[in-house]
């Protein structure tokens, strides 16, 4: 019987120590992206002067092997084929013969800056790890493969400019010869600095043999025969259980609990104080379930979110805009919107809401972690989209130094958002450390849901004025809520020539746990923004797909975008009897994107049904196409789920759902046929991962509108929603 | 009393209280991780393993219901990613994340046996409720009847 592997602590040293060894049948290579850029080092295998240096992007055995790194966290966006394929389409490697694992977790060599010259940090979020990491992995690439050109140079008493490589190859024309990578690897000298390449010198996206060609990815067998290695697999000898019980309000503390009653059960070892809650550690999960159960905790009354009603509080922000209460913050402007919206032959205003929601990732928050008998450092197991966050989160609470701490990164059973925040490995650190031994903590999905971090509920003010020609002249928007940047996200209007705009937030704070959810705030913003369009179509008469080229008249690229959704839908021409359709806009990470959403009503339920969904995306040029479409789709079939069922409330201060029985998703049966296209480019990529989520809003609320006359404002768009709306 | 049932073809059995929930003696006791945790309640599907073939959400199920009876997880269902499903779920790319996907495949595995050639609407009322985040709808219902041609 096949059982999962066991994976042994005592590989906590694994990395060097191993690459010190493997490296000694071939060479390897160092690549440091520093604040300025890259910087790329060549390491013989003996050479102690790269003892700093734990592994390397790239290595070379005398069969011809390769093995390459990837520095971002796998959450199912690919990046683990796709940032690999990047380095290796520069060093024209041989595919087939290309091992791919995590890089260790060492910001300052596997990194990138996030700010001019901020150190680096191993972060994968908002779409950028392909984008941020693409130039600087193809010059590392670019440099391992003239470090092969030069040795092949000396061996050979050839002119390097006469050498060309194929995959895995170094071929010299003039006199036939060829020789392969893994036979250089065997004589190869390696400078200490490697030569300089520079971008002029990189391929030409003609010549990308990898780049722009699909290949299956490398976390996709595993995940067909449960092999694949989560942090909730890990096991580890001597290992405890761990859960958590956790203020039902966000913000409460821990005031007392039956504390001898609960260590007293069997199975239980003991219980551990936190701030936030009480934790229970015990010989198996089951012990550790029932002893929860079994708690009786009081929580202190003090948190502010205690008299939290996001009911009430969502209503009460209508209130807010231009009143005395509070002093907006401008985000951005041009011209005079106030003067300008005066003068408008015409003038349009609308609110739209949008109510909390939650990631639901299907793995729940879970982590393993291992701190040694003096406490002078552990080891880590998680999923976690910031690697070397994680490693520093454990650190600082275990009051240990940075290299103390082993990280190990797992897949992850879904991130969007969630998980780049530490908090659950803080706890499992805590947990662990109360006992000096192995302790897996777990979430069930009541913790993943209740004490979860939700994208903010807010009101979207917007106005809008128009001239005697149907041009609109003049647009203000302002969002109310609690969260700040999480807020002004998407809010902006960059590829609409509108002149007189003034784009504001006005915030207020209720004590409720917030966080980026895949988009952020592209999601609410771009439906307000795009409904309100549409709803200015409508009054004046035009077609809505129209309507936004006249806007985007001196913006090519999102032109581009429009009309080849357009096409693909075939906008304008016939719909299904008792359907109609609706058309976005929105850009994200630096990707463009419109769609058409296909939609019919069921008046009695109220059920919106999605029958079909074309998506028009420019992210630049596109490293994994197949990948790039299946993201897309996700994207798609995640904000449409977000869009029609997804609501979180809260009462009292405590969170109303609790499962998903009562945070329903989208199932196989509301999925709609999907259509996704790239437009050509030979841009550079652009973020890819949430591009085409931010439009479903605004699609279904105007395909719903274009079908019943009616405009929803409110997110989600609920059965219930739906019939109150339609009498 | 320890209790006893088939695992994959081989006789195992658990000193595990007998309301455990099955999952935790999978996992847990007996390190077959593959069959996930997700919602504990039985409405996601990414616990979804086979009793004596039928779909069972393990994580509601105790392990007293299983005694002396046959449970399949993902492990049992070929040694060498070789069922017609896996080859599919690979031919069209079908994981993201891959969390839900155990349960997805143990899902399709009893509607081909029922029903080597489903409709598509078969298929999706087969499939409704195995819920997955990532979006990958699509390509699980091409893979099933990708598996149902290919056999």
């Amino acid at each position: 019987m096949k059982t999962s592997e066991q994976i042994d602590p005592g590989a906590s040293t694994l990395s060097r120590r191993r690459f010190l060894k493997i490296a000694g049948t071939g060479i390897s290579f160092g690549v440091v992206l520093g604040a300025t850029g890259v910087q790329v080092f060549g390491a013989a295998e003996t050479n102690p002067a790269l003892e700093k240096v734990i592994g390397a992007w790239v290595r070379i055995d005398t069969q011809g092997g390769i093995l390459i790194y990837n520095p971002a966290a796998e959450m199912g966006q690919g990046s683990m084929t796709a940032l690999p394929l990047i380095i290796a389409e520069e060093m024209d490697a041989d595919w087939s013969k290309v091992r791919i694992e995590h890089s260790p977790i060492e910001p300052d060599i596997y990194g990138r800056s996030w700010r001019p010259g901020g150190r680096g940090t191993m972060l994968t979020v908002g779409s950028q790890a392909v984008r941020g990491y693409f130039t600087k992995l193809r010059l590392a690439g670019a440099q391992i493969r003239r470090v092969l050109l030069d040795n092949v140079a000396r061996q050979w008493q050839v002119p390097v400019a006469e050498l060309t490589t194929e995959p895995s190859t170094v071929v010299h024309a003039a006199s036939g010869r060829r020789i392969s990578y893994g036979e250089i690897a065997a004589f190869a000298e390696v400078p200490p600095e490697l030569p300089a390449v520079g971008e002029s010198q990189l391929k030409a996206p003609g010549d990308f043999r990898l780049i722009g060609h699909s290949v299956p990815r490398h976390d996709i067998p595993a995940k067909t025969d449960g092999s694949a290695q989560f942090a909730i697999d890990v096991h580890l000898p001597g290992m405890l259980y761990g859960m958590i019980a956790r203020s039902p309000v966000h913000g409460g503390r821990l005031a007392a609990y039956n504390e001898a009653e609960i260590r007293a059960m069997p199975g239980i070892t003991t219980t551990v104080q936190l701030e936030h809650g009480i934790g229970v550690i015990g010989e198996s999960m089951e012990a550790v379930i029932k002893a929860r159960e079994a708690l009786d905790v009081e929580w202190t009354k003090d948190a502010p979110a205690e008299t939290f009603d996001s009911e009430a509080s969502l209503t009460g922000y209508s209130e807010i805009p231009g009143s005395d209460q509070m002093q907006a913050r401008k985000l951005s402007g041009q011209g005079d919107a106030t003067a300008a919206l005066q003068q408008a032959a015409k003038r349009y205003e609308a609110d739209f809401l949008a109510d909390h929601i939650y990631h639901a990732q299907m793995e729940p928050l879970n982590a393993v972690v291992s701190v040694n008998e003096a406490a002078a450092g552990a080891d880590v197991w998680v999923g976690t989209q910031s690697t070397s966050g994680a490693r520093s989160a454990a650190a600082q609470a275990l009051g240990v130094d940075f290299d103390r701490i082993t990280l190990h990164p797992c897949y992850l059973g879904g991130g969007f958002g969630r998980r780049s925040n530490s908090d659950y490995v803080v706890e499992a650190v805590h947990l662990s450390n109360a006992v000096k031994r192995p302790v897996k903590l777990m979430w069930t999905r009541e913790d993943d849901l209740q004490y979860g971090q939700f994208r903010p509920m807010c009101l979207q003010r917007l106005a809008a004025g128009v001239d005697e020609q149907g041009a609109v002249t003049a647009w203000t928007h302002c969002v109310v809520g609690d969260g700040g940047g999480l807020l002004a996200s998407g809010i902006q209007i960059p590829f609409y020539d509108i002149p007189h705009q003034h784009i504001e937030m006005c915030s207020v704070s209720h004590g409720l746990r917030l966080k980026h959810w895949r988009a952020v705030g592209h999601g609410f913003n771009k439906f307000a923004i795009e409904a309100f369009i549409d709803e200015i179509a409508a009054d004046q008469g035009l077609d809505p797909y129209q309507f936004r080229r006249r806007l985007m008249h001196n913006a090519p690229r999102a032109l581009n975008v429009l009309d080849t959704v357009a096409e693909m839908a075939d906008w304008g021409g016939a719909v299904p009897e008792g359907r109609a359709r609706g058309i976005a806009f929105g850009e994200r990470s630096g990707s463009l994107a419109a769609g058409v959403a296909e939609i019919s009503v069921d008046a009695s339920s109220g059920k919106i049904r999605a029958h079909r969904f074309w998506c028009a995306i420019d992210a630049g040029i596109i490293v994994q196409p197949h990948n790039a479409v299946a993201q897309s789709e996700g994207g798609i079939i995640n904000g449409l789920s977000s869009v029609l069922f997804e609501r979180i409330t809260v009462k009292d201060g405590k969170v109303q759902q609790s499962n998903y029985h009562d945070y329903p998703l989208l199932r196989m049966s509301d999925m709609p046929e999907v259509a996704v296209q790239f437009v050509a480019s030979e841009e550079p990529p652009m973020g890819l991962g949430e591009a085409s989520l931010p439009v479903t809003g605004g699609a279904v609320a105007n395909a719903f509108a274009a079908l019943t006359g009616k405009r929803l404002r409110h997110l989600p768009f609920t059965a219930d929603r739906v019939r109150a709306l339609l009498g | 009393m320890a209790i006893a049932f088939d695992l994959n073809g081989e006789r195992v059995s658990t000193d595990a209280a007998p309301d455990t929930p099955l999952i935790w003696v999978l996992r847990e006791h007996l390190r077959l991780t593959g069959t996930k945790f997700s919602c504990g309640s039985g409405v996601c599907g990414a616990c979804t393993v086979h009793l004596d073939g039928a779909t069972l959400r393990s994580c509601i199920a105790p392990v007293a219901t299983v005694e002396g009876r046959s449970v399949t997880t993902i492990e049992g269902l070929s040694a060498d990613r070789s069922h017609p499903l896996q080859k599919a779920w690979i031919a069209e790319q079908v994981p993201q994340c891959g969390y839900c996907q155990s349960g997805q495949i143990m899902q399709a595995a009893t509607l081909l046996k029922q029903n080597p050639s489903p409709t598509r609407d078969e298929i999706i009322q087969h499939m409704d409720g195995i819920l997955c985040r990532c979006g990958t709808y699509g390509r699980i219902l091409r893979a099933i009847e990708r598996a149902a041609e290919e056999g």
